[in-house]
């Protein structure tokens, strides 16, 4: 094998470990995030945009940030001292049931179906802060 | 399609920017049936009625965005006649819909939120980015079914009977005019059955 072969065949190699440590790190979903805007388009936009507070938060930026933490927006108390950050797996608990992971916020809304569930925390992932 | 606006018209509507703007100072005959015989609401929901309240005030949030929304679609001159005598319809239900999510809320003990500047609306909702009729009904419509999918989607958070039959009937109202919206837009209505609320 050829030194330039070699470097390819160590590469592929790195490549492919890289993408196993990833999988191995990946999110516990893999959703659709195409069908998942349709999703948020349907059901989430009554209240919340990705750039601009309205009746709920703004959601540009939300993976990563501590929930009640998207300034400017008046949180409920129960959000406001929340510690929780927005992590894929914390969204989709979340969407189960908002009242099981942070008592006292004001979301009445859940999301019953899992698959629906993954789409839009797929969705949510892609955007940045405006 | 013109047809069916005609026909949506075919009431005598008040319409003018003027009545437009015009807010109700007092309970609309709307919010007072729907309030009708209810006076034992709230005494028959014991314990925490908070979480109930919350909602409804998230609920009253968007019927003042809805209400923002189409006074500014009426007040940016795009809206010609008769779009223009629906709009102002349209918008006269949303005013019920608060006044009786206002007076519920109330009554339950809770405290209403307050309306926002319009150009707070205008600013979250991009008015400026609206550049002719169809911009408008592009935009009444999404509220609207975002609406609907909201008020379906609180029906099974709520601890009352009563409230969440009141979420089913204003989900009606936005059914309604969502309906008449994308028939204006002339797009397809839904091919599917229960493609609300899901």
């Amino acid at each position: 094998m050829g030194s330039q072969a070699r470097t390819v065949f160590i590469g592929c190699w790195l490549l492919l470990g890289a993408q196993l440590a990833s999988a191995q790190s990946a999110p516990a979903t893999a959703g659709s995030a195409l069908r998942g805007k349709d999703i948020y388009d349907a059901r989430c936009s009554a209240c919340h945009s990705i750039d601009a507070h309205r009746v709920g938060p703004m959601h540009g930026g939300v993976l990563g940030r501590r929930a009640g933490g998207a300034r400017g927006y008046d949180y409920s108390e129960a959000l406001s001292k929340s510690k929780v950050i927005w992590t894929r797996e914390t969204l989709i608990t979340w969407l189960t049931s908002p009242e099981a992971l942070i008592p006292g916020q004001r979301m009445g809304y859940s999301m019953d179906n899992a698959k629906d569930r993954d789409d839009v925390v797929a969705y949510l992932a892609t955007l940045k802060r405006p | 399609m013109k047809s069916l606006i005609l026909n949506a018209t075919a009431q005598p509507i008040i319409a003018s920017r003027r009545s437009f703007i015009g807010t109700t100072g007092m309970l609309s005959a709307a919010a007072v049936a729907l309030l009708a015989g209810k006076d034992s609401l709230a005494q028959s929901m014991g314990g925490d009625m908070s979480k109930d309240t919350a909602i409804l005030n998230v609920a009253l949030g968007l019927e003042y965005e809805a209400i923002n929304a189409y006074q500014l679609g009426a007040m940016s001159g795009l809206l010609q006649k008769p779009v223009l005598d629906i709009a102002v319809s349209f918008q006269s239900h949303h005013k019920a819909h608060r006044d009786a999510l206002i007076a519920t809320i109330q009554k339950m003990g809770g405290m209403p939120v307050a309306e926002k500047k319009m150009d707070d609306y205008a600013k979250a909702l991009k008015a400026d980015s609206l550049k002719n009729q169809s911009d408008v009904l592009d935009l009444a419509a999404r509220l609207e079914l975002g609406a609907i999918n909201a008020y379906l989607g609180v029906i099974p958070a709520f601890g009352s009977k009563d409230l969440a039959k009141i979420a089913g009937r204003l989900a009606a109202d936005e059914t309604m005019h969502f309906t008449v919206l994308t028939n204006a837009l002339g797009r397809p209505l839904p091919a599917g059955a229960l493609s609300f609320g899901a």
